[in-house]
């Protein structure tokens, strides 16, 4: 009870941001909590089951079209059910096709993905809509924005609390540590990928369908950009995959550094995030978190030898 | 060890968003040595080529021009003040555009923000620039919104025309030409599946129809083709004279050099962006010679040449002959603003660039309901110069060449 009135608390205490915080840490707020829900629904799926997802942006971009499609059609609540829809049905066409792929081909293929989604509404814009680019005009605020996007981030950490405590969760780290003792132990492997999946990717599709206000023009260009996927990747490593604040606590700290890099050294920023890369990748191979645990733990038992 | 855990992260995220509240508050500066201009622009990325074409060596020029000539009178304050420039990289992404204004506007304090390159980044960041009074000059941004986007935020100006624009002139002159007998009916349209590509070819495929010629090819191509063979050989075979690609730089330059090697030399042979590089005739050698394409210059301009000689000495390389001039005559609109309204109110300028004239390297300009609608719409190369053939507002200056030189086989 402790902890949720202490969730609920820091929820409300973050509503109450853009009240007093000017415009550029506002946008600051919308850059993390953007990354911070992509990272924490990327863990989800993930995390326990360790396949290497690269096809987040494809889903983020898939909701920001969705938004310039229909923005001047529907109501804007209707709109996100739709984008979230749109984001379901392709989660679960993929996940049906490509969930019993493994390592390293399920990421080449979650790659490809976003690479075919990009090919495949551009190939639509150019040859059946004729225009490649939207607009996309709505009464949006960027404190709407802001308060949309903590209203999905609230509740992507609640189904991801959820999820770590419910069977379908330890099914999932059971298939992630071994998948033939799971499928022995009766495990239905492929529906609950495909169910954590489709959760992971809805998530997702609504992270793009909120920040797409903001934008103004949409292009595939500008939506599926690659380097969404591969960001949201190394915050989750950062953090901690398989904790349930791991990801946000990557993409917090993680995002400042980008924000202060870039205004520092616009001129060696991709220098600078290639070797932070590899760092995370061979000094924190399981988060910040782990390693600050593994720290804690040789810390106390060195003490209890002593 | 949960609990402990989580008010950790909670008390983290409270610091960091005090620390970032406070470093919103507004610095106060009393004695100003200087008057503060930020850009972010695209140095890495899709869109780095093309900023470091058009934009960035403009702002440099201009920011040089300014200092050496002592600053700029502030008669109402009674100083007169060098620039100072704050500048970024937005890596080509709308997003990293639309934080980098906010920080330019809010943390930086600038006292004008100049925009990024292309028509998503200005639209991107329209909303930023009239949320805090920017004036946004628009100067690499095509588009046919432009009457909407300009009565929907105040502060911006639109400088580079529609779609529109673009191919309906090219289209008026074929018909001239036609008239002529120089021509046949036949043309051919090439397009790249991007936004630039997809634009025009809306607007001149229809434009063409109702003009009376035939289309015998209109197909897209998708971004990032290299091999143009199959095109090239396709369109060989139809008996046009004209042939159009609204293409990107790099299918520019290979569309080129492939219908040389296949000796498809139609006598009309228009290209998009990159025809109007200065690095055009490099690459298509004694080839470029007749080429139309996208923009063009006034030949005859002695400002432009002082133009481009000052740019060609401090960037190293010419300028293009679309983008850049147009560039170049937004800073010193905003610099004749600035001066005229005599200190840095930013509405007061705003109101001075909508309404005033400004004597610029592209002449004479006073914008219509904040757009730009004295523009060189199609250009050809003749005689080593990107030469305006047909403009919005005026009569072209030069005649085209038609039939183009044929072209000089590769050695």
């Amino acid at each position: 009870m402790m902890k949720l009135a202490l969730a609920l608390i820091a929820l409300v205490a973050l509503a109450f941001v853009p009240a007093f915080a000017g415009p550029y840490p506002l946008g600051l707020g919308i850059g993390i909590l953007g990354y911070g829900v992509l990272a924490t629904a990327w863990a989800m799926f993930s995390g326990p089951t360790r396949y290497i997802s690269l096809a987040t942006v494809a889903f983020f971009g898939l909701g920001a079209y969705t938004v310039a499609v229909l923005a001047d059609v529907l109501p804007y609540p209707l709109v996100l059910v739709v984008a979230a829809l749109v984001g379901l049905i392709v989660a679960l066409i993929v996940g049906l096709a490509t969930l019993r792929l493994a390592g390293i081909y399920f990421v080449i293929f979650t790659f490809g993905l976003t690479e075919l989604v990009r090919q495949l509404v551009t190939y639509y814009e150019v040859n059946v809509t004729r225009t490649l680019g939207r607009y996309v005009f709505l009464p949006l605020e960027p404190e709407h924005i802001y308060w949309q996007l903590l209203a999905l981030l609230a509740a992507t950490l609640a189904i991801a609390f959820w999820v770590r405590r419910s069977r379908i969760g330890l099914a999932l780290r059971v298939i992630g540590d071994d998948p033939v003792v799971a499928s022995h132990l009766g495990v239905r492997i492929t529906r609950t990928k495909l169910t954590l999946f489709s959760i992971s990717c809805v998530i997702m599709t609504l992270a793009g369908a909120i920040q797409a206000p903001r934008w103004t023009y949409i292009e595939p260009s500008i939506v599926f950009n690659p380097t969404t996927s591969f960001l949201v990747v190394i915050m989750a490593l950062l953090g901690g995959p398989n904790r349930l604040f791991g990801p946000l606590l990557g993409a917090v700290p993680l995002f400042l550094l980008f924000e202060w890099l870039s205004a520092n050294f616009p001129n060696h920023y991709s220098i600078i995030l290639g070797l932070l890369f590899i760092a995370i990748v061979f000094v924190l191979p399981n988060g910040v978190l782990a390693a600050g645990d593994s720290l804690w733990s040789r810390l106390t038992r060195k003490a209890v030898q002593s | 060890m949960t609990t402990f855990r989580r008010r950790t992260v909670l008390q983290g995220m409270g610091v960091s968003a005090l620390a970032t509240a406070l470093a919103g508050l507004p610095v106060f500066a009393q004695d100003r040595t200087a008057i503060r201009i930020g850009y972010a622009v695209p140095k890495t990325g899709a869109n780095a080529a093309g900023a470091g074409i058009s934009t960035t060596p403009n702002y440099l020029l201009w920011v040089d021009d300014v200092n050496k000539a002592g600053g700029l009178e502030l008669s109402k304050l009674g100083v007169t003040l060098p620039l100072e420039v704050v500048e970024y990289d937005d890596r080509s992404s709308s997003e990293e555009l639309v934080r980098a204004v906010e920080r330019l506007a809010t943390q930086d304090n600038a006292d004008f923000i100049l925009p990024s390159w292309g028509t998503g980044p200005n639209l991107a960041s329209g909303p930023t620039f009239d949320r805090f009074g920017y004036p946004q000059l628009g100067a690499t941004a095509v588009t046919d919104m432009a009457p909407d986007l300009a009565k929907r935020w105040k502060h911006s100006f639109w400088l580079l025309g529609g779609g529109h624009d673009y191919a309906n002139a090219l289209v008026q002159l074929l018909v001239k030409q036609r008239e002529a007998g120089t021509i046949n009916n036949k043309v051919a349209i090439a397009s790249v599946a991007d936004g630039f590509g997809i634009d025009l070819s809306k607007a001149a495929t229809p434009a063409f129809t109702e003009a009376g010629f035939e289309l015998v090819y209109d197909k897209t191509y998708p971004l990032g083709t290299s091999d143009f063979a199959p095109i090239i050989n396709e369109v060989s075979g139809l008996g046009v004279d004209t042939f159009v690609a609204f293409s990107y730089p790099p299918d520019t330059f290979a569309l080129t050099q492939q219908s040389v090697v296949a000796n498809f030399s139609p006598k009309v042979f228009y290209l998009g962006v990159g025809t109007a590089f200065p690095i055009y005739p490099g690459i298509a050698g004694p080839n470029h010679d007749g080429v139309m394409g996208v923009g063009g210059i006034d030949p005859d301009s002695e400002k432009l040449a002082a133009y481009f000689e000052r740019h060609t000495a401090l960037n190293g390389q010419a300028p293009d002959s679309w983008a850049s001039a147009i560039t170049y005559a937004s800073l010193e609109m905003l610099q004749q603003a600035i001066v005229r309204v005599g200190d840095l109110d930013r509405e007061a300028i705003t109101a001075e660039l909508s309404s005033g004239e400004f004597d610029t390297v592209i002449g004479k300009v006073k914008l219509v309901d904040n757009q730009l609608r004295a523009l060189w719409t199609v250009g050809q190369w003749q005689g080593g110069k990107f030469v305006g053939l047909a403009h919005t507002e005026r009569d072209g200056s030069r005649d085209p060449v038609v039939p183009k030189p044929a072209w000089v086989p590769a050695a």
